[in-house]
């Protein structure tokens, strides 16, 4: 009797551990699936990764606030320490910036003079919404950002998102009330650019690391450490002229930029529709963004 | 004798700690830190979860569980889908194995073993998203990725036992 049932008992712990194993070669082989749907862009996929982001937004906006608390009084301690050489660059930079400032008035006066003779027809002014980092996902793997805005706020894929003046990435991910950021240096992050002084055409191209580099240069020019890198105007993406960065090194043949806004001082962004097509071509053509509160100089975020 | 309904919704709600424990570790590597210097470095903090968990309650942390958290956590750090999935449920998977052997061990073998298989762990999700994205990635931020998240283990350790002396004693 006792035999038998400790047979039986075996027997079940058998088909147990099958079981068991059976279940943990399916869930290696749904990893795997996963992968390769991943890869094949199935828009339904897209639209659940996104869904859930959206939904776990709220939670990543709490945690991200303490995070930032911290992080400021760090950067205050920070400051404290650096304040008396920080002094002493900034009369340097003020003593040099007023020449600058006497040159560009005279600039600005002509170039209205000139306009009017022409009969320039200005860039129209874009529309943007200011939003907060809440995620910050810069790994060895890629190099991504979550915003707390997404479709509902105006959002759309493919805006130019800027910090301050300068251009930072692009949006590659939307969802109703939380969008994803691609920096510039993102693997996957590619970008129309010219060197400004020259005219020089390239795309910049992210690896992951802090310095992105330009590919494709057209032409040879002679690149120097120190040029001013903008947007290009090919693509139609975004309009010529963004600031990106300067050149970092020139060196074998590869160009390194080094972008003007370090990502670390992302807090908060503009992402801007400057009416262009954006980097990326529209899945499906958005609908004209509702009249929002948070548009043009939303900035009470 | 039956214990009553709240007693059983307690424990079972303390067997959700592992989980979520876990989940939290997770939403931690998004939060945006500003320090300069770690620009760019995430922990893997899930990793470490899901390793304490197998050895020590491999049956609040399933396999399935391991893969919900990985695939998540490549839902939120936009890595290709499936590619910490894998990797966190091979990580429950092997560590279950020889889970005998790290229970009778000091802590000090728990932290080789750690290294040896989070060095596996970093090198497969560094392969898969290499492989999924055609173009060979850096891997030097990958290693330095690796040594902090080694540096952080006893700490995260620590966390985790207490976590575990304080909700699941008993249970």
């Amino acid at each position: 009797m006792r035999g038998k049932l400790s047979g039986a008992v075996g027997r079940l712990a058998t088909i147990r551990l099958l079981a068991q194993r059976f279940a943990f070669l399916s869930l290696v082989a749904a990893a795997f699936l996963l992968m390769i749907l991943g890869k094949a862009d199935i828009l339904l996929v897209e639209r659940t990764r996104v869904l859930i982001v959206d939904g776990l937004a709220p939670i990543l906006d709490v945690m991200a606030r303490p995070a930032g608390a911290i992080s400021e009084v760090v950067e205050h301690v920070r400051d404290l320490a650096n304040l008396r050489a920080e002094n002493a660059r900034l009369k340097s930079d003020n003593l040099r910036l007023q020449h600058w400032e006497t040159v560009a008035r005279r600039l600005q006066n002509e170039n209205a003079v000139l306009h009017e003779q022409l009969n320039f027809v200005p860039d129209p002014d874009p529309a943007f919404i200011t939003a907060r980092v809440i995620g910050d996902l810069d790994s060895a793997l890629g190099q991504t950002m979550l915003l707390n805005a997404g479709g509902r706020d105006g959002v759309r894929k493919g805006q130019a998102v800027l910090s301050g003046e300068s251009l930072v990435g692009y949006i590659v991910d939307v969802g109703d009330r939380s969008s994803r950021l691609l920096l510039l240096t993102d693997i996957n992050a590619h970008l129309p650019v010219m060197l400004e002084a020259t005219r020089t055409r390239a795309i910049l191209s992210g690896d992951n690391k802090d310095r992105p580099k330009l590919t494709y240069v057209a032409g040879n020019p002679n690149i120097q450490v120190g040029d001013r890198v903008v947007t290009s105007s090919s693509g139609a993406a975004f309009p010529p002229g963004l600031p990106i960065g300067i050149v970092a090194s020139v060196a074998d043949g590869t160009t390194r930029v080094e972008p003007n806004v370090r990502r670390t001082e992302l807090d908060y962004v503009a992402v801007v529709d400057f009416g262009l097509g954006g980097i990326l071509p529209f899945a499906d053509k958005p609908p004209p963004p509702p009249p929002n509160p948070r548009r043009r100089g939303g900035a009470e975020n | 004798m039956k214990p009553s309904p709240w007693v059983r919704m307690d424990t079972w709600l303390r067997h959700f700690v592992p989980f979520s424990i876990t989940l939290v570790l997770l939403l931690m590597t998004a939060v945006p830190t500003r320090f300069s210097g770690f620009a760019g470095i995430t922990p893997m903090l899930p990793l470490m979860g899901v390793y304490y968990w197998a050895i020590y309650r491999p049956d609040l942390l399933p396999p399935w569980a391991a893969f919900a958290l990985g695939l998540l956590y490549d839902i939120v750090s936009g890595t290709p889908l499936g590619v910490n999935a894998m990797v966190l449920l091979l990580v429950q998977g092997v560590t279950v194995t020889q889970r005998r052997f790290f229970l009778a061990k000091t802590f000090l073998v728990a932290w080789w073993s750690f290294a040896l298989l989070a060095g596996a762990a970093t090198g497969l999700s560094w392969l898969l998203v290499s492989v999924i994205s055609h173009h060979a990635l850096d891997p030097a931020p990958a290693m330095v990725e690796y040594l902090v998240t080694l540096g952080l283990f006893p700490l995260l350790t620590w966390v985790l036992a207490r976590t575990q002396m304080a909700f699941l004693k008993d249970v």
